[in-house]
């Protein structure tokens, strides 16, 4: 049988169709590529992605209270926090008995841990609680709210049930709550008494600290980076040298310095006494609060914005300078007309790259900040190393993320991302 | 073909590296998680070598104490404990106890006891506060002074860091609200006895805050228990808190002009506690361990390396001179008898239910 060589499929080698076969090695080259990035990608999966997933869940994550005392939040379900009345007895009993066998887990300290963050005294109320209870033999003991009372005036007090209450779901939204100096009760969220409210100040002062320092190192780094693309090879690789020294010594080291240099009785002070511009008497306070915190930091980040800057600055060829002043520009024409405009993909890479850092530091703060020139992050290694507050940490954490990347969607429709070079 | 031999490379790196870290516990080994610094220093004199050498276990020393509770917390969910033994402060030992992150001991059978043959319990006494918690030392919160700066009447009583006038200057204190709270009331003319009863209400509070307002902007607020040294040493400060160990090296071993303030110091305790969930070996051998280390022998010999006094009342008579410098140690310690008497004890309870609400209160004033 004859084939027409118009109408038939090409046929590779082997006797498949061309397509199938180019469809066939295209594939395989696929899952080649894919394999060799596989490695990475289960890496960045499990020991980045997951664990961050994991731990922002716990902000919202509450299901301790219901598992430790499940009888309790059933019984509760039925009885009306807002009415200003004390629950009844079943709800006492469920109490006793979930408590008599949280105690025997020993898990009714932690459920007390939990339950202290909300209301202060819970904690020693539920150790004491379960103290007593244990001793408690189920219906021979009733009726167990005298006794609960007896125990511990609280548990005649509408107060704790209310917040046992509030508190029983599954999920919870209180954690994000306490993160903007909120906190959930009966009648809704509601804010919590001023002097306990300093969070959402945090996170303001993060955010206007990140951008001055953002600020100073736009203002110091641009003449720097300037210099090193213009200067000739051999200066311009000294300095180069000069930017990166600082980069390659330990933070702590050079925060420490820092202090050396800006306490009162440290070098500047000193300086500035013998040279009789200040008086002994009323030497300046430059660490311990903002203005050590934004010296120190605009310090330690100055490269960040240096290095992007100079690479995006090096591409600019000298002649568009020449140019502009050779068709009757001033040196400032030329410079704020033709020259500038071309860094700002730089300046952009470059604050970028400072502002995020910078929202997120830790240990420059904790060390030169005193009480005025601490960040959130101090308060989320607090709630995380300290109280154990892992919720409360991890909502914090979460506000954070997600106000960082308002920040950077923002920055894209005003500026564009694509106008963000890191170099070339 | 490259490809997949790569890949099977890999696997296998990583399943002798995962096998490597599961069984890194070698039969002989042990990771002992402190404090480091002096700290570290006197226990691996007073303890680790003898223990080494009459065992041949290896230990392995973790610089980690300072987050001890929220590291535990995360093994114990990963479900991997790298730690035998857990060095840490009385307030947190009872936090772990709380959460079921260190195990139950029971003093009868798993303490040496005493020379006398008093029990451990009797011989441990009030510093047994928790049922996981075995003391070691007791250390106190306590002010040093500059000698220098201090003018011709060097100050005697804790109130006098809340007079500017007398004693006019900056002075360090610790960022956070234990201690402070009960200075400033104790200052404000509440009884020593009633200071913990006030504070629970909010009136005693802001009585608190109001007397620390009086000298809020002469105060340098400091984290660590190294910096206020650093600021006496540096003339920063006049006066300043800090642990009463760390200003005996400032004052014993680096010769600065600095003299402590005994009045008012806040007792606390460190001790060992021993993760929940160990295995049984590794279980037995952190308990053999801690019965070596905490006997009244071991206990007193630490304090030849450190000013901090022995837990156990039968290691007081044993306490004798500092190991290089010579010096009487009995007198530095905060628990002889003439510092004991100027001493406040810290209550552990009303710490554990007020500490998260203070804490954000505390902040809340500090930025204010």
């Amino acid at each position: 049988m004859s084939v027409n060589p118009a109408t038939a499929p090409l046929l590779s080698a082997d006797g498949m169709p061309l397509k199938k076969s180019l469809g066939r090695a295209l594939r395989r080259q696929k899952i080649r590529a894919l394999m060799l990035i596989a490695p990475l990608l289960l890496f960045v999966f499990v020991a980045f992605i997951m664990p961050i997933v994991s731990m922002l869940f716990r902000s919202v994550e509450n299901d301790i209270v219901a598992d430790t005392l499940p009888q309790t939040v059933l019984e509760l379900q039925s009885w009306d926090a807002e009415l200003g009345e004390l629950p009844p007895e079943v709800v006492y009993a469920a109490l006793a008995s979930d408590i008599k066998i949280a105690a025997k887990a020993r898990k009714h300290t932690k459920v007390g841990l939990r339950l202290n963050y909300e209301q202060s005294g819970v904690a020693s109320l539920f150790k004491k609680t379960a103290r007593k209870a244990k001793k408690w033999d189920g219906d021979a003991d009733a009726p167990f709210k005298e006794k609960l009372i007896e125990v511990h005036k609280s548990w005649g007090e509408i107060e704790i049930w209310q917040t046992l209450k509030v508190h029983s779901s599954n999920y919870t939204s209180g954690y994000f709550l306490n993160a903007i100096d909120m906190r959930k009760t009966v009648s809704g969220p509601e804010f919590q008494p001023e002097e306990k409210q300093v969070l959402i100040l945090l996170f303001k002062r993060t955010l206007v600290m990140s951008l001055i320092i953002m600020g100073t190192c736009i203002l110091l780094g641009y003449p720097v980076a300037w210099l090193l693309a213009n200067l000739p090879a051999r200066q311009a690789n000294l300095l180069m040298i000069l930017v990166l020294l600082p980069f390659w010594t330990s933070l702590l080291v050079r925060t420490s310095a820092w202090k050396v240099m800006l306490q009162q009785q440290g070098v500047i002070n000193d300086l500035l006494v013998q040279l009789g511009l200040v008086a002994d008497s009323a030497r300046l306070v430059m660490i311990n609060n903002e203005t050590g915190t934004i010296v120190a930091m605009t310090h330690i980040l100055l490269p960040f914005m240096i290095l992007p800057m100079y690479s995006v600055m090096q591409t600019i060829p000298p002649t568009y300078l020449r140019a502009a002043k050779s068709l009757g520009a001033t040196n400032w024409t030329a410079f704020w007309r033709v020259y500038f405009p071309q860094t700002v993909p730089g300046i952009g890479a470059g604050s970028i790259l400072v502002f995020i850092l910078a929202i997120g530091y830790y240990i420059t703060p904790e060390i030169v900040g005193g009480s005025k020139g601490v960040f959130i992050s101090n308060r989320i290694a607090y709630s995380i190393l300290k109280s154990l507050n892992w919720g409360l940490g991890a909502a914090l954490a979460s506000i954070l993320l997600v106000a960082v990347l308002v920040l950077y969607w923002t920055y894209d429709k005003i500026v564009g991302i694509d106008n963000v070079k890191l170099g070339g | 073909m490259l490809t997949r031999k790569t890949i099977l490379a890999t696997a296998a790196l990583s399943l002798v590296a995962g096998s490597a870290f599961a069984g890194g516990h070698m039969s002989n080994e042990m990771t002992i998680v402190s404090w480091g610094g002096a700290y570290s220093n006197s226990q691996l004199k007073a303890y680790h070598e003898p223990y080494s050498a009459i065992t041949g276990v290896t230990i392995l020393n973790d610089e980690s104490s300072g987050t001890a509770t929220a590291k535990l917390r995360a093994m114990n969910e990963a479900n991997n404990i790298t730690w035998d033994v857990v060095d840490v402060e009385a307030g947190p030992a009872m936090a772990l106890c709380d959460e079921g992150l260190a195990m139950v001991i029971d003093p009868d059978t798993m303490l040496a006891r005493a020379p006398n043959d008093v029990s451990a319990a009797d011989d441990f006494g009030d510093t047994l506060v928790s049922e996981c918690f075995i003391p070691q030392i007791v250390y106190s919160t306590t002010f040093g002074y500059r000698t220098d700066l201090v003018g011709s009447t060097p100050p005697t009583s804790v109130c006098d860091v809340f007079d500017t006038e007398a004693y006019p200057g900056k002075r360090s204190l610790f960022s956070y609200p234990i201690n402070n709270m009960e200075w400033a009331l104790l200052c404000d003319g509440v009884a020593k006895a009633d200071i913990y009863d006030v504070l629970e209400t909010s009136d005693g509070q802001d009585q608190a805050f109001a007397k620390l307002d009086t000298i809020k902007d002469h105060v340098i607020w400091v984290d660590a228990g190294s910096t206020t040294p650093q600021l006496l040493a540096d003339g920063e400060v006049i006066m300043g808190a800090t642990y009463n160990g760390r200003l005996f090296s400032l004052i014993e071993e680096k010769k600065q002009p600095v003299a402590m303030l005994w009045d008012g110091q806040v007792m606390d305790l460190d001790g060992w506690i021993i993760p929940a969930g160990l295995s049984p070996e590794r279980q037995a051998r952190a308990l053999d361990y801690i019965m070596f280390a905490t006997d009244t022998t071991r206990l007193a010999d630490q304090s030849k390396y450190i000013p901090y006094g022995p837990a156990r009342k039968s290691s007081a008579p044993l306490v004798g001179k500092h190991a290089e410098l010579g010096i009487d140690m009995a007198p530095h310690m905060p628990t002889s008898p003439a510092n004991l008497e100027r001493a406040f004890l810290m209550n552990y309870s009303f710490w554990a239910d007020y500490r998260d609400d203070f804490d954000a209160k505390f902040q809340a004033w500090l930025a204010k």
